[in-house]
């Protein structure tokens, strides 16, 4: 099978439903055309499943590219570039399978404005399409970006009762962080220019991988590259947005959030500020494995203290994600491909929990435990689902949970990186702590007395919420028991990517010593100011085909 | 000068001159027609038809070698079409939203219309000065004409106070102005700006004057594109005016005296000496402009504050000082002018007779998406590009501005400006919210009852604004034509006119 531009089909087929919404008047007919929409990119995505082949590297060109150079002409090698490669396959995939699910979540919940809704929603879902399959940094900033204005409305108009303040912070907090990451860019894009591009500023990921950038750069560079994804994460001290903006969210709202949007920022890291700047990432490397086990272990902790059952969740994608986080600035092998397949585990089983916690908000219109309790008498399939989720969740061997957790913690074991098993250890109490909050939320919600007579006549799950469940809890199962198809698919780019990344430092290093410190490469000069008469700044032509 | 050679040479030189002229003698038709039929509802569309038709002309001459005319007064060429291109469309537009506002007004005299297209020949004239007495013709041209159009609701107090502070001020400015360029012609004795950059400047004093020349030339610039600590007078004066005529006061008047101060920057002073002025100013300006923004809650004077932040980030290309940086500038200047139009244009059609006259408060507006999702859906799309988000004109702005001065080693004025930017954020998605996302009860509000009295949304003026929004998209996704064409004006050939 051999779809022309396939990759970025399955990119725009969205923003293509979403602008056919704009003209469509009935609920009905919105809501059929965005799951429609959503259905036929997922099947399309499969092609790049299929198409995808791990046995043709990817070290020179992603596979399934498309390439526009003549997008930005003139004096800027910026340029339309997508593709596919290990580290973008599964997370795509991610992307279109929660695309339907959605939409079907979202069927009864969102109750008004649906033209809106589920335009914004095919929006964001072409954002997040486009940040996992940009091989160009100027274009992935651009969908990077994308994804917050509809995000921003998705909380703040379907939102709860905080639900402005809720969408304020959540685009505060990242356009703060994305915001001096352009700059990065700039500098990276103009000094990457003079060094391996003729002189052409670039972002090219590929012309950008060619240039070792100088240590002295590295330092700041990385800050602000890896400040940004890690609001994104969220990392520790700066996920104060992720609560708030999970529980105003509406269920559509969350599900996506916590399934793929928290995972452009670990992607982000991967992709980026790890082989951009490798010395620098691996100086700092234990201070970000400690930030990522306080997130892992503050995230449990607070988790275990929720009343509201959307906060809990909330946080313990904190610690969740605390766990890639680890598993990327371990530096093996194992870790890596740990981290990778965390990143769709986390989306899977959390989306599964916040769809599940929905279905509960729509039937009670309450969020907190308390109100809930014995729910398994009144409904058992949601009880069975709940519970699968959960364990999921929690890393119970058999599911797809603890293939990622238990790579990332044997890797980060042997990180020779790290080099630090009281931080592991430390880590692998989170594996506990999630078990522990975990299952006194189902405790106190499922199980127990039915008291309340509001939820002895709680209807079960109907067809299109059964229907919705079931992919999600079937990849769980097929994750946990047989993931190598999924590891076998990543692990030639987790590979490329960790050798890249030893090349390099090693590379900039030996350069650094045989200069001496004070001479790094030296500055760009500023081009000369404008003459009256012979005015030109030379650039030489590009280079492009 | 021999006038029976000259004459010849003006004659020849006139369609250089064309959109200058169908402008300003359209002005006159349209003042003797007044005058005959008072406020015939023929005027404004005739005032339309002459800005789109010069418009058209322009857009032929993008791509026009540089040159000058009518004895180096003038400057001819793509980049004179390009920031013509913007002052016209920019009327164009204004006249168009003006139409049904000044009509509820009841001030929709035949005046206003003459009195636009003046204006607007005289910033056509100031974008395309090639001499110190055409950019000052120009600019007073422009000026006078303002003055008085930001005072047409005479029964208004606001508006006669912020007329009369715009006239005061801006005569202040004028002073200096004309006092720098006194001293810069004793300095170098010519006019013409070429001639000023190679003009030797032999003793310290000769120097001295130039230079302090310069610096007063560059207060009165800074006072017109309200460049901080001159923009004390930008709130009073566009919440003042009426609102569809603040759109073109903040946009027009910007580009062209930012296009005159290019022509300047980039033929009279070509040294590197005034960049760190230049870095200086813009980090005030956007300071200023967007920290004085988050405390507003009226929205012409947020919009009043926003407009000051971005002639901040124009300033940031121009301190870059390279060929990119005033190509970035030139670029976000026409997309600064669309979003501006835009926004201004929204809130024409949303200003409703109050209690205490126009109301313009932001909590008055809590929730009008819902009645208006046309207006509501366009203002979005401007507020988010003003923010600077992707895929929206305003990023492409942004960017183009900011990698120049990253490149021009300015990265420290660079992190200045997308920290403002982030700041920005906040006051710009306040208006969002406030549309979309409250309702009346949240904010316990007097919001507009279903009787009270919009302007009519006629299909000229929403249509309007719906394409400065479509216009904001493409402009955000296929900035790169434009960027080719604005760049080309700096590149060598087209640069070295012949003298």
């Amino acid at each position: 099978m051999d779809i022309p531009y396939l990759t970025s089909l399955v990119i725009f087929l969205p923003a293509a439903g979403a602008l056919l919404t704009l003209f469509l008047r009935r609920a009905a007919a919105i809501r059929w055309t965005a799951l429609a929409t959503t259905t036929a990119t997922f099947v399309l995505s499969l092609g790049l499943f299929v198409g995808y082949d791990p046995s043709v590297s990817t070290a020179l060109a992603p596979q399934m590219a498309d390439v526009w150079a003549g997008w930005v002409p003139g004096a800027y090698d910026v340029k339309y570039f997508v593709g596919i490669d290990g580290l973008s396959l599964l997370l795509v995939l991610l992307t279109t399978l929660l695309g339907p699910i959605v939409v079907l979540s979202s069927w009864t919940y969102i109750g008004e404005k649906h033209k809106g809704y589920y335009a914004l929603l095919l929006l964001l879902q072409t954002g997040i399409t486009g940040v996992f399959t940009s091989f160009d940094l100027f274009l992935f900033y651009i969908f990077f970006e994308l994804t917050l204005i509809p995000m921003y409305f998705i909380i703040g108009v379907w939102g709860g009762q905080d639900r402005i303040y809720a969408a304020v912070k959540f685009v505060i907090y990242t356009l703060v962080g994305s915001l001096l990451m352009l700059v990065g860019v700039l500098y990276l894009g103009a000094a990457a220019g003079d060094a391996v591009n003729n002189g052409v500023f670039t972002t090219d990921w590929y012309t950008l991988l060619e240039y070792n950038v100088p240590l002295a750069a590295q330092g700041w560079l990385f800050a602000v590259f890896a400040f940004s994804f890690a609001i994104k994460v969220p990392l520790f001290p700066l996920h104060t947005w992720l609560p708030d903006a999970h529980v105003q969210a509406p269920t559509g709202g969350s599900v996506i959030l916590a399934g793929v949007l928290l995972k452009m920022g670990t992607y982000g890291l991967l992709r980026f500020c790890l082989p951009f700047f490798p010395n620098v990432a691996q100086s700092y490397a234990g201070l970000f494995a400690v930030v990522a086990v306080i997130g892992i272990i503050y995230g449990a902790l607070v988790a275990r203290v929720q009343d509201d059952a959307k906060s809990l969740v909330a946080y313990s994608s904190i610690s969740h994600l605390g766990f890639v986080v680890l598993g990327l600035f371990a530096f093996t092998t194992e870790a890596m491909q740990g981290a990778v397949i965390q990143m769709v585990n986390h989306g899977l089983s959390t989306g599964a929990l916040f769809l599940l916690l929905g279905m509960l908000y729509e039937r009670r219109h309450t969020r907190m435990m308390d109100d809930y309790g014995g729910l398994a008498t009144s409904v058992p399939v949601l009880t069975t689902f709940m519970v699968i989720s959960v364990l999921a969740s929690a890393g119970l061997p058999g599911l797809n949970g603890f293939v990622g957790e238990f790579l990332i913690l044997l890797g980060a074991f042997q990180s020779t990186v790290l080099n630090s098993p009281v931080l592991v250890a430390a880590a692998t109490t989170g594996v506990i702590l999630a078990a522990v909050y975990l299952l006194h939320m189902v405790y106190r919600t499922f199980f127990g007395e039915l008291t309340d007579a509001a939820n002895a006549e709680m209807p079960d799950l109907n067809a299109r919420e059964f229907g919705l469940m079931v992919p999600l809890v079937v990849l769980m199962f097929v994750l946990g028991f047989y993931p190598n198809p999924f590891l076998q698919q990543t692990a030639p780019t987790t590979q490329f990517l960790l050798e890249t990344v030893e090349e390099k430092r090693a590379a900039i290093e030996a350069r650094a010593d045989k200069a001496p410190p004070t001479a790094e490469t030296p500055r760009p000069v500023p081009p000369a100011p404008l003459e009256a008469e012979e005015v030109s700044i030379e650039r030489p032509e590009r280079t492009a085909p | 000068m021999d006038l029976s050679t000259a004459y010849p040479t003006l004659l020849a030189d006139l369609p250089a001159v064309v959109s200058m002229m169908v402008v300003g003698l359209m002005g006159l038709v349209l003042i003797v027609i007044d005058a005959f039929r008072n406020d015939h509802p023929a005027i404004p569309w005739l005032g339309a038809a002459a800005l789109a038709v010069s418009a058209g002309w322009e857009a032929t001459q993008l791509g026009a070698p540089a040159g000058t005319v009518l004895f180096e007064t003038l400057r001819t060429g793509g980049f004179v079409a390009y920031i013509n291109l913007i002052v016209l469309l920019a009327g164009l537009a204004t006249t168009l939203v003006s139409i049904p506002y000044l009509n509820q007004l009841r001030h929709d005299h035949g005046e206003v219309y003459a009195l636009i297209l003046y204006a607007t020949v005289g910033m056509l004239m100031l974008a395309a000065s090639n001499n110190m007495v055409s950019i000052f013709l120009g600019l007073e041209t422009m000026s006078v004409c303002l003055y008085i159009l930001t005072g047409l609701v005479r029964e208004d107090e606001g508006a006669v106070e912020s007329a009369l502070k715009y006239f005061l001020l801006g005569a202040f400015s004028t002073g200096f102005f004309l006092y720098g360029i006194a001293l810069m012609y004793g300095a170098t004795g010519t006019m013409v700006l070429p001639e000023m950059a190679t003009a030797e400047l032999a003793t310290a004093s000769a120097q001295l004057l130039f230079w302090g020349g310069f610096a007063l030339f560059l207060v009165g610039f800074f006072f017109k594109v309200s460049a901080a600590p001159f923009h004390m007078w930008t709130p009073d004066v566009y919440q003042g005016a009426p609102t569809p005529l603040t759109g073109y006061m903040s946009t027009a008047t910007k580009a062209a005296a930012f296009a005159a101060l290019i022509l300047v920057l980039v033929h009279a002073v070509p040294g590197g000496e005034w960049q760190l002025v230049l870095a200086a100013v813009a980090v005030l300006t956007m300071g200023v402009g967007n920290v004085m923004a988050l405390a507003q809650r009226n929205v012409k004077r947020l919009l009043a504050y926003s407009s000051v932040a971005h002639a901040g980030y124009v300033l940031v290309g121009l301190a870059a000082g390279t060929q990119a940086g005033y190509a970035g500038a030139l670029f976000y200047l026409l997309v600064y002018s669309v979003m501006n139009i835009g926004a201004f244009g929204v809130m024409a059609l949303l200003e409703w007779d109050g209690k205490e006259g126009r109301e313009q408060s932001l909590a008055s507006l809590a929730g009008i998406a819902d009645r208006r999702p046309v207006l509501g859906t366009t203002m979005g799309v401007f507020m988010f590009s003003l923010i600077g988000f992707p895929p929206l004109g305003g990023f492409a702005g942004k960017y183009f501005v900011f990698a120049p001065a990253v490149e021009a080693g300015l990265t420290w004025l660079v992190v200045i400006g997308v920290l403002m930017s982030a700041l920005s954020a906040y006051y710009y998605l306040r208006v969002v919210y406030v549309f979309w996302m409250q309702s009346a009860e949240d904010v316990a509000a007097t919001t507009p009852g279903p009787e009270a009295a919009f302007p009519p949304a006629t299909r000229m003026a929403v249509g309007t604004l719906v394409v400065c929004a479509v216009a904001l998209v493409v402009l955000g996704v296929f900035f790169g034509g434009v960027m080719e064409t604005t760049t080309g004006f700096f590149e060598a050939a087209a640069m070295a006119a012949a003298p």
